[in-house]
């Protein structure tokens, strides 16, 4: 009887999928307000109620990646017309590109400290991850003394909201010259991930049966070899999923960030807010760079999407 | 030329001994089936051969060396896995090649191995396919194929049809048989399955709480069981086991079961064969093809009475009550109607076992 569905059935279907589109227009919207913004020209940006059609432009994204600084007068028409297009648009904003006494266009800091959260949460993740899945193996396969125990105690360094240790970290880091480099926050995330790593990777490695290692060992490969072979490629839906979460969380990482760095090193969330633009707060700026920000995560989920879909339904289905 | 030997084997998991002073010695192209109830030691045994369990005392010994302080990778012997354990990521052409690969043999070679195994296991149209969309029984054989590829000096089969349905299972079984006989290399296999074990062995291993039982062909742990533990274990339906007391007659021995009436006639040759074991500590076996009945009353039968019959298609079991004890009995099919029914049976002399009570051992008696 399983295949004739009632009327009220379809009805609780169609209110099912009523309710999906509602709860996904509610996370997209903010998606949808900071990419709008930041193709909004300025002035559209604060308006009240909010402009929703309007002619896009790129000008936030020129403003965004370079540096700029108010006009005191409007540039001659010799000038306006001897710049290239994108210049154009930021003399339109009042603002003028900032050049060195060689001509060459000054770059916004934007573009370095989006590298820097490129090199620190791509290092930080490929670390995390990696160590926690050899760990979790070790766990998972090993008779380890105390195993409860340790693996309580990796769990126990999330128990208190990481910003408490700030300060003191801070001082260490000075002490140890880690203030301000990519190592220091590197080695901070990889910290903090770790524990979520090692507990996560643990689930999947357990959920591998241990027979297809032996079937590997058996057919006469070491056990490292059966690791690399077999376990690994076995784990991958784990290890994309655990990689999804460890760069989400030190892509966005903010606090330590900011206290930990300060130019050399610094990621972009702390930089963004800080260009608030010259003069009045420039929010298409700020948006154009949430907008880029947004795109790493995005791409990187969006390609591990299969895996991370089989990781959600994982140990649902028998093998 | 592969033997396999074991020599006073221990193993211990915590403070249980698993595997308690086991020896074995195993001949090159026999099939040894491992037989015994789940927990009797009898998959660790196999594991410690593979290499996959340590052992805690005794030797394993692979053409007269010992091997267990080899890795399982480089005691050169192949196993199948009860789960298959057929990698997920391979296709079934690399899960075949896969072995082979360890040991650094040529793209070609390993091209023309993969092919022939295929080809014997009758799997060459599924090479291409992942394991997932395999069947039961093609995965059996991809991980059969997989292990007989490298040409191992043994194979090692852990319950290897276990997760088949009953019919797959009787077609897998035949075809294990068929390729012993075709490739005739050193196999142990492992079942809790008495059926797999006769149809399969060479000889039977019998186990039971990491001791070994007996060891025989499956004619000889069939019809001479070395105590209680295999008689009641090898052989459906069960053996029928009761007390019993035998008694000196003018012409003949006559043994009492559950204290009955009346006793069975056996020739007097019994009583010196039993070697004055005091009749109280007896127990007499018998399969229930050993107990025959009669409609009519006739010379040595008892009066029994039916009281449950199970009809099996070709053969009906039938208990019959004889004293205080219950005696199965295998009957033409609808040969007693139904419960109540009174008929006249006797045991064969022939197939009937003693045993000591105490210590369970046969006494060895042949009539």
């Amino acid at each position: 009887m399983a295949a004739v569905t009632t009327s009220t059935e379809r009805s609780l279907n169609k209110l099912a999928i009523v309710l999906v589109l509602i709860i996904t227009m509610i996370f997209l919207a903010p998606i949808y307000w900071i990419a709008s913004t930041a193709f909004k020209p300025r002035n559209l940006a604060t308006t009240i109620p909010p402009t929703v059609i309007f002619q896009p432009e790129i000008s936030p994204f020129v403003k965004l990646f370079t540096k700029r600084s108010q006009l005191r007068t409007a540039p001659t028409p010799e000038q306006y017309a001897a710049a290239p297009w994108w210049e154009r648009l930021v003399f339109d904003g009042g603002e003028k590109v900032v050049r060195s006494g060689r001509g060459e266009v000054q770059w916004s800091g934007y573009p370095s400290r989006f590298m820097n959260s490129l090199i620190v949460a791509i290092t930080s993740t490929v670390l995390a991850v990696g160590m926690g899945t050899f760990t979790a193996y070790g766990f998972s396969r090993f008779k380890v003394k105390g195993e409860a125990d340790l693996l309580f105690f990796i769990l126990s360094t999330r128990m208190l909201p990481p910003v408490v240790v700030a300060i003191p970290m801070f001082l260490m880091y000075r002490a140890v010259g880690l203030n301000d480099t990519h190592w220091g926050l590197i080695i901070l995330y990889t910290a903090f991930n770790l524990s979520f790593s090692v507990w996560l990777m643990k689930g999947f490695m357990d959920e591998i049966p241990k027979e297809y290692e032996e079937a590997a060992l058996v057919d006469g490969y070491t056990r490292m070899e059966a690791f690399f072979k077999i376990v690994l490629p076995e784990a991958a839906t784990g290890i994309a999923a655990t990689a999804v979460f460890c760069f989400i969380t030190a892509w966005n990482e903010y606090a330590f960030a900011l206290i930990m760095t300060n130019r050399r090193a610094q990621t972009a969330p702390p930089f963004i807010p800080s260009q608030v633009g010259s003069g009045l707060p420039d929010w298409t700026v700020i948006a154009a760079g949430t907008f880029l920000f947004l795109l790493p995560v995005a791409i990187f989920t969006f390609l591990l999407r299969n895996h991370l879909l089989r990781g959600m339904s994982f140990g649902a289905i028998r093998k | 030329m592969t033997q396999i030997e074991l020599r006073g084997v221990q193993k211990y998991f915590g403070a249980v001994q698993v595997i308690k002073d086991l020896n074995l010695k195993i001949d090159d192209n026999e099939f040894i089936v491992l037989l015994g109830q789940s927990g009797c030691g009898k998959t660790t045994t196999l594991r410690a051969i593979a290499g996959l369990e340590t052992i805690d005392g005794g030797d394993i010994l692979i053409d007269g060396k010992p091997v267990q302080h080899l890795k399982a990778a480089d005691r050169d012997i192949a196993m199948v896995f009860q789960s298959f354990s057929l990698y997920p990521h391979m296709s079934v052409y690399e899960n075949i090649a896969f072995p082979l690969r360890a040991t650094r043999k040529s793209k070609a070679e390993i091209d023309q191995e993969v092919r022939s195994v295929a080809k014997t296991l009758q799997i060459s149209d599924l090479l291409a396919k992942k394991p997932s969309a395999l069947s039961g029984g093609d995965m059996q054989r991809v991980a059969i194929g997989r292990a007989l590829v490298r040409r191992p000096k043994a194979m090692l089969m852990d319950e290897p049809i276990g997760a088949l349905d009953a019919k797959l299972r009787e077609e897998m079984r035949a075809e294990i048989k068929r390729l012993h006989i075709k490739q005739g290399s050193t196999s142990i296999y492992v079942t809790h399955d008495q059926i797999e074990a006769m149809s399969l062995a060479d000889r039977i291993v019998i186990m039971h709480e990491g001791v070994l039982q007996q060891v025989g062909s499956p004619d000889e742990v069939y019809s001479h069981p070395a105590n209680l533990f295999v008689a009641q274990f090898v052989g459906s339906p069960v053996m029928n086991v009761a007390d019993a007391s035998v008694t000196e007659k003018a012409t003949a021995a006559s043994v009492t079961v559950g204290e009955a009436a009346s006793g069975f006639e056996f020739p007097r040759a019994l009583l010196s064969k039993l070697n004055g074991h005091a009749s109280g500590k007896l127990a007499l076996g018998i399969r229930p093809e050993g107990v025959i009945v009669r409609r009519e009353a006739a010379d040595g039968f008892l009066p029994v009475e039916a009281q449950i019959v199970e009809p099996l298609g070709s053969f009906d079991i039938v208990d019959l009550k004889v004293g205080s004890q219950m005696l199965r009995a295998r009957t033409k099919s609808g040969f007693i109607s139904g419960p109540g029914v009174k008929v006249f049976a006797r045991i064969d002399p022939a197939q009937t076992h003693f045993f000591d009570k105490a210590s369970g051992k046969s006494l060895g008696v042949r009539l």
